[in-house]
């Protein structure tokens, strides 16, 4: 019992911070209809100007967390700006291409940097963050993660229910001719999702680089998960990606801590495939609304 | 004289695709505080006039390539959406096209857009005085309203930009008799209240003349006729292609094969 429960929270925990950086995936399609397969250099970016500012330039915590935060808020930005907006309008396959090719890079220019070796953080997380219940012990990190992970999804929650550059931005994925008779900024709203998608990628790359030490090709590939993640939620749903993340990280820490540590990896395909044979919209893809 | 002069379209041309043109040397002029009326049949190319003025050619693959259009005096043809939105010039586009999946008052607030971060509680009672059903529907989700709910939603939209101009394109299309006749009351109270200049493109002829102070006909890309609105209401052409009442009273005979074509073309 008390090995279920401490996988459940782990599960949950490393759920959350798929479904944050889900999130950052889903608002990109869900704005310009744009995959972006770039999402795991996404991640290994944040979590190496992370390691950048805290470990060799030795700057606060906060401090590094806060430049990190900015700094891949104003490289999604740019990334928009530089490559995806000249290809607006182009076909399907090119934009595709384009984010292949953007990963490529990225990931080339972080192997030239840094290699590709373990690096660590800084010891930073006080251990009175860990809880004990009896015999159920969770490390800090996991506590940390799962109140960084709560917290980011309550402010996106808020941000696009109540916000009016929230509003605006479902505006367009809803309509978006609609949206531009409205006078809705619709490439700053391409503009903006790319700058939250890699905000949130680089709290979750700092997060599993906390876990796993920060690695590219650990977290590149830990990018690719967003598909299992956001096809079980279905493309174009937020819950059902922040549903899907908390679904595949479950799924992965049961199977690692019950079937086999080598399975854990395989297992979000797995249902990939399953979850795409019986229901190709995904499990809470949105409702079409019909009028009669 | 010149200031009083909201909109100006000067002989304009537009060309899709740089291949396809459609409108072919189109000038009107709207007054400021008027109801200008654009009547046409299917496919003459109202859509597109409203399109050119509001800049929403551009996505479209559309361009102005001849002639100018004014806009309090300062030529506005081929700039963007986003830039005409800001001048005051709000299109409501033809076919209802709400957000689905945002609220009915989240619809309101979208246009907000073009004065983002300013107050809006005054416009959303504003909207909600001209439209009532809307602010008991304010809550649901828009893909769920009524067809007549809707047509109001998205006008109340474009009122909450606060528009100097407003487009609005077909606003009758498919609605009950009674429905298009308490919409057309609410436009001519927003004409008459707000101030707003409207621009009401219809294939409703007899309700837009209602309402309209100035009215223009085209036909195949170009205007056709155009007078005072009342003046179009007695004109025995409109009569019997737009009113479908000719002027004897008398239902026209299809033996006379060249009215029977022109009226098949007209509707
Ligand atoms: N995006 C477009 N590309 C090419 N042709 C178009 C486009 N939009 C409209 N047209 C053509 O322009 C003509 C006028 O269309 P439109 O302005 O929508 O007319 P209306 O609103 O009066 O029904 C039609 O023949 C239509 O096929
Ligand atoms: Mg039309």
């Amino acid at each position: 019992m008390e090995f279920f429960l401490q996988l459940l929270v782990n599960g949950l925990s490393l759920g959350f911070l798929y479904a944050v950086s889900a999130l950052g995936f889903v608002m990109i399609f869900k704005s310009s209809s744009v995959l972006n397969f770039a999402h795991g250099e996404l991640l290994a970016i944040g979590a190496f100007m992370f390691l950048v500012l805290s470990a060799w330039a030795k700057l606060p915590i906060i401090l590094a967390f806060a430049i990190t935060m900015i700094g891949s808020f104003a490289l999604g930005f740019v990334v928009e700006r530089l490559f995806l907006r000249p290809l607006i309008g182009e076909a399907l396959i090119e934009v595709i291409m384009l984010t292949v090719g953007l990963a490529i890079m990225f990931k080339g220019i972080m192997l030239f940097i840094f290699g590709g070796d373990i690096h660590d953080y800084p010891k930073f997380l006080p251990e009175g963050l860990s809880m004990e219940w009896g015999a159920i012990q969770i490390p800090s990190v996991y506590v940390a993660t799962f109140v960084i992970g709560i917290l980011f999804l309550i402010i996106f929650g808020l941000f696009f229910k109540y916000s009016s550059q929230g509003i605006y931005m479902r505006s367009v994925a809803d309509n978006q001719p609609a949206a531009l008779s409205l006078g809705v900024h619709v490439k700053r709203v391409f503009a903006l999702s790319w700058a939250i998608a890699a905000l949130v990628c680089a709290m979750s790359g700092i997060v599993l680089g906390i876990i796993n030490g920060v690695n590219v090709h650990e977290l590149s590939s830990i990018g690719l998960k967003v598909f299992p993640v956001v096809i079980l939620g279905g493309l174009d749903s937020i819950g059902g990606a922040i549903i899907g993340g908390v679904i595949i990280g479950l799924l992965e820490t049961f199977t690692g801590g019950y079937i086999s540590t080598s399975l854990r990896e395989v297992i979000p395909y797995i249902v990939l495939v399953i979850i795409l044979m019986v229901r190709p919209y995904g499990l809470f893809g949105l409702v079409e609304i019909e009028r009669v | 004289m010149e200031n009083n002069i909201r909109l100006l379209l000067n002989n304009i041309s537009v060309v899709y695709s740089d291949v396809i043109q459609v409108l072919k040397g189109v000038s009107l002029t709207v007054k400021k505080g008027q109801i200008v009326s654009l009547l046409g049949s299917n496919g003459a190319g109202k859509t597109t006039t409203l399109k050119a003025v509001s800049g929403l050619l551009k996505p479209e693959n559309g361009k102005v390539t001849e002639g100018s259009i004014e806009y309090d005096g300062s030529p506005v043809q081929n700039s963007s959406p986003e830039e005409i939105t800001r001048k005051g010039i709000i299109q409501v586009l033809e076919g209802r096209q709400e957000f689905k999946y945002l609220t009915v008052e989240e619809n309101l607030r979208v246009g907000t857009a073009t004065r983002w971060g300013k107050p809006y509680k005054k416009d959303l009672e504003m909207v909600y005085h001209y439209f009532p059903a809307l602010l008991a529907r304010k809550g649901n989700l828009a893909g769920y309203c009524s067809g007549g709910e809707l047509q109001m939603l998205v006008m109340g939209r474009g009122l909450m930009a606060q528009p100097k101009l407003l487009l609005l394109d077909e606003p009758s299309l498919g609605l009950a008799p009674l429905l298009v006749k308490e919409i057309f009351q609410i436009i001519r109270r927003v004409n008459n209240e707000l101030g707003t200049t409207l621009m009401l493109v219809e294939q409703n002829a007899n309700m837009a003349l209602q309402i309209a102070h100035y009215g223009y006909v085209m036909e195949n890309g170009k205007i056709v006729m155009e007078s005072d609105a009342e003046d179009l209401r007695e004109n025995p052409d409109v009569k019997e292609f737009y009113l479908g009442t000719a002027a004897t009273g008398t239902l026209k005979s299809y033996k006379d094969v060249k009215s029977y074509k022109r009226r098949k073309r007209w509707l």
